[in-house]
């Protein structure tokens, strides 16, 4: 316990040192005026890792994936495919250039000045503020999970803990100038993620032995009997894909594949990390370190997740969500139970910084859409647009601790099901308004706002009124009809994702608006987005 | 494969580490492409830049 507590100490000194380092780095505008803007690729490529994986992958999805087991894996996939080679070279590189072309410093702001539409830019600012604590939430729920098994405390106190630690990195300025800070914490990440793959590899005789064990471990009378009812929703085995169209297949292939794979393209705390480096060299470069990142976060994760099943039915006689008391205890519980205290203590850190470096992206991306977005301070006396956007930044804070106090006492997995209900709700209201940004110059404001309404309005019908998971939680469905959803009896539709339903929606609106409008720009604003690009 | 005998979980074991190849392939390739020296975008990415900081400093 002392160590664990030394060595979270050091962490936070060393982080609140790198924080102040950075920051002063960034106020010093000679230097940048005489070298240039000098983001290095791999601080900027390990910044934007830190800020993608967070505690929500590891604790949340690799929980998830001891449930559903290496199925999880194509999510790593379109993580490493989408989130990092497509999202670098179909859109980072655009999104770069048109970023400082129109001098947009948030997504909305991206968006407001590229389509000329206020409206974009507030609605999409206020969404921002009002459903991102949903996701900081996520990270918050995993750190406190962590810190309540590793430091052997109640859940709401580790909460408690958590929270005081990141208003205490708010309030000393963390969230400005993070790139070092995360940089850093992306680097212990990526240490304590390497260790615990070799290990638990090692531990079961090699990869091929690993996985047999874990395949074979569904032939166990035992376990069968265990996974009996997860059976019945299409389970099959840690080591194979749900029955076709079956409960959990839509679950895993809808949810958290597509959700979480495709609405990582429209993250507004991502697009903005593009901007921060000088020229697409340092892109190409960047490409390399996160995509080994990403493998070795959500891949690791996901891997170790399912393998702790072999670990908790020899100690315990239980799969590891039984052995747990739920889906986001396994990981914490397996790290405590099967791993070396040395090793707990470091991947407690690996963790504060997974939560802490994407925490403050997050609470970054809510100042700014308060600031800039909501409320125009720009034109402001300094006093008061610091303290609008601090008082946003606030409310955030208070909005994440209510919500990761209530969200798990509602979601047996709450992590994953928060941060797949914001990815995807980014994913269908921006993401073909974004792409029409960068690649469809004629594409109108009419059509943009089209698509961004109906994939807002149809992701929030479908979680209301037919997707379960979130229609009995919210019970508008069963105050209004009296069911809690209304998809048919005996059919797959209440598991369908609300991003399948709502992503098709509004890239059709999108298309549709955009063949029958045409748009008003003047040559001049086209010729400014695009300068350097190529139409 | 590898112990796992179902094509649909080894293939996306299989394709998460061909993407993260594809990556490496990738940066290694276009390792010095990309460069802007471009006047013109250079001030715009320092007036950006200036203009970031002072975001910075209100929050």
């Amino acid at each position: 316990m002392l160590l664990k507590i030394i060595i979270t100490i050091v962490y936070l000194a060393i982080v609140a040192f790198l924080g102040v380092i950075g920051y002063k780095n960034t106020k010093n505008t000679k230097d940048f005026l005489l070298g240039g803007r000098n983001i290095h690729p791999a601080i900027m490529a390990l910044s934007y890792g830190a800020t993608f994986i967070s505690t929500s992958a590891i604790v949340g999805f690799g929980g998830t994936a001891g449930v559903f087991g290496f199925s999880l894996l194509w999510l790593t996939f379109l993580n490493i495919f989408l989130g990092v080679f497509i999202a670098f070279t179909v859109f980072g590189k655009r999104t770069r250039k048109m970023g400082h072309n129109i001098q947009a410093h948030t997504f909305p702001e991206f968006m407001g000045k590229r389509y000329e539409s206020k409206l974009v830019q507030k609605f999409s600012g206020g969404m921002i503020f009002i459903f991102m604590p949903v996701y900081t939430a996520a990270v918050m729920i995993g750190a406190s999970k962590f810190l309540e098994t590793g430091f052997n405390m109640d859940y709401n106190v580790a909460l408690l803990v958590f929270a005081a630690i990141v208003a205490a990195y708010v309030f000393f300025g963390g969230i400005k100038g993070v790139m070092y800070s995360d940089a850093f914490q992306g680097t212990i990440m990526l240490v304590g993620m390497t260790i615990l793959l070799v290990t638990v590899y090692s531990k079961l005789g090699g990869v091929t032995e690993a996985h047999t064990k874990l395949t074979d471990l569904m032939k166990n009378a035992a376990v069968m009997e265990q996974t009996a009812g997860l059976a019945k929703g299409g389970f099959t085995g840690w080591t194979s894909m749900p029955e076709f169209f079956s409960k959990y297949w839509w679950i895993v292939v809808s949810s958290i594949t597509l959700g979480v794979g495709i609405g990582v393209l429209a993250q507004p705390q991502l697009a903005v990390r593009f901007m921060t480096v000088k020229s697409d060299k340092e892109l190409n470069r960047a490409i390399p370190i996160g995509g080994i990142f990403i493998l070795l976060m959500t891949g690791v994760a996901f891997l170790v997740g399912s393998m702790s099943n072999i670990f908790f039915f020899e100690k315990t006689g239980k799969i590891a969500v039984a052995a747990s008391g739920g889906t986001d205890g396994i990981i914490p519980n397996f790290l405590d139970s099967f791993m070396p205290e040395w090793f707990v203590a470091i991947f407690l850190i690996v963790l504060l910084a997974a939560g802490m470096s994407t925490i403050s992206s997050q609470l970054h991306t809510v100042g700014t859409a308060v600031s800039r977005d909501l409320f125009n301070t720009e034109k402001m006396e300094e006093k008061k647009s610091m303290l609008i956007s601090r008082l946003g930044v606030l409310v955030a804070i208070v909005m994440t601790i209510v919500l990761a106090y209530v969200l798990p006492t509602v979601w047996d997995g709450a992590i994953a099901i928060s941060t797949g209900l914001f990815f995807g709700l980014c994913g269908a209201s921006f993401l073909p308004m974004y792409v029409g940004a960068l690649y469809f110059p004629k594409l109108s404001k009419t059509a943009a706002l089209s698509g961004m309404f109906s994939g807002f309005g149809a992701s929030l019908l479908w979680m209301m009124f037919f997707h379960s998971k979130e229609s009995v939680v919210l019970k508008a469905c069963q105050a209004i009809f009296g069911k809690p959803t209304l998809a048919p009896e005996g059919t797959m539709i209440q598991f369908v994702d609300p991003i399948v339903i709502a992503l098709t929606l509004s890239i059709l609106v999108t298309v549709i608006v955009g063949l029958a409008t045409k748009s008003k720009y003047e040559q001049k604003h086209i010729d400014e987005c695009f300068e350097g690009i190529g139409k | 494969m590898l112990g796992i005998p179902d094509a649909g979980i080894w293939l996306a074991y299989l394709l998460c580490i061909a993407s993260t190849i594809l990556c490496v392939v990738y940066g290694i390739i276009n390792w010095n492409k990309g460069e802007d020296t471009n006047e013109v975008s250079v001030q715009k990415d320092i007036e950006w830049e200036n203009k970031e900081k002072e975001i910075d400093s209100k929050l």
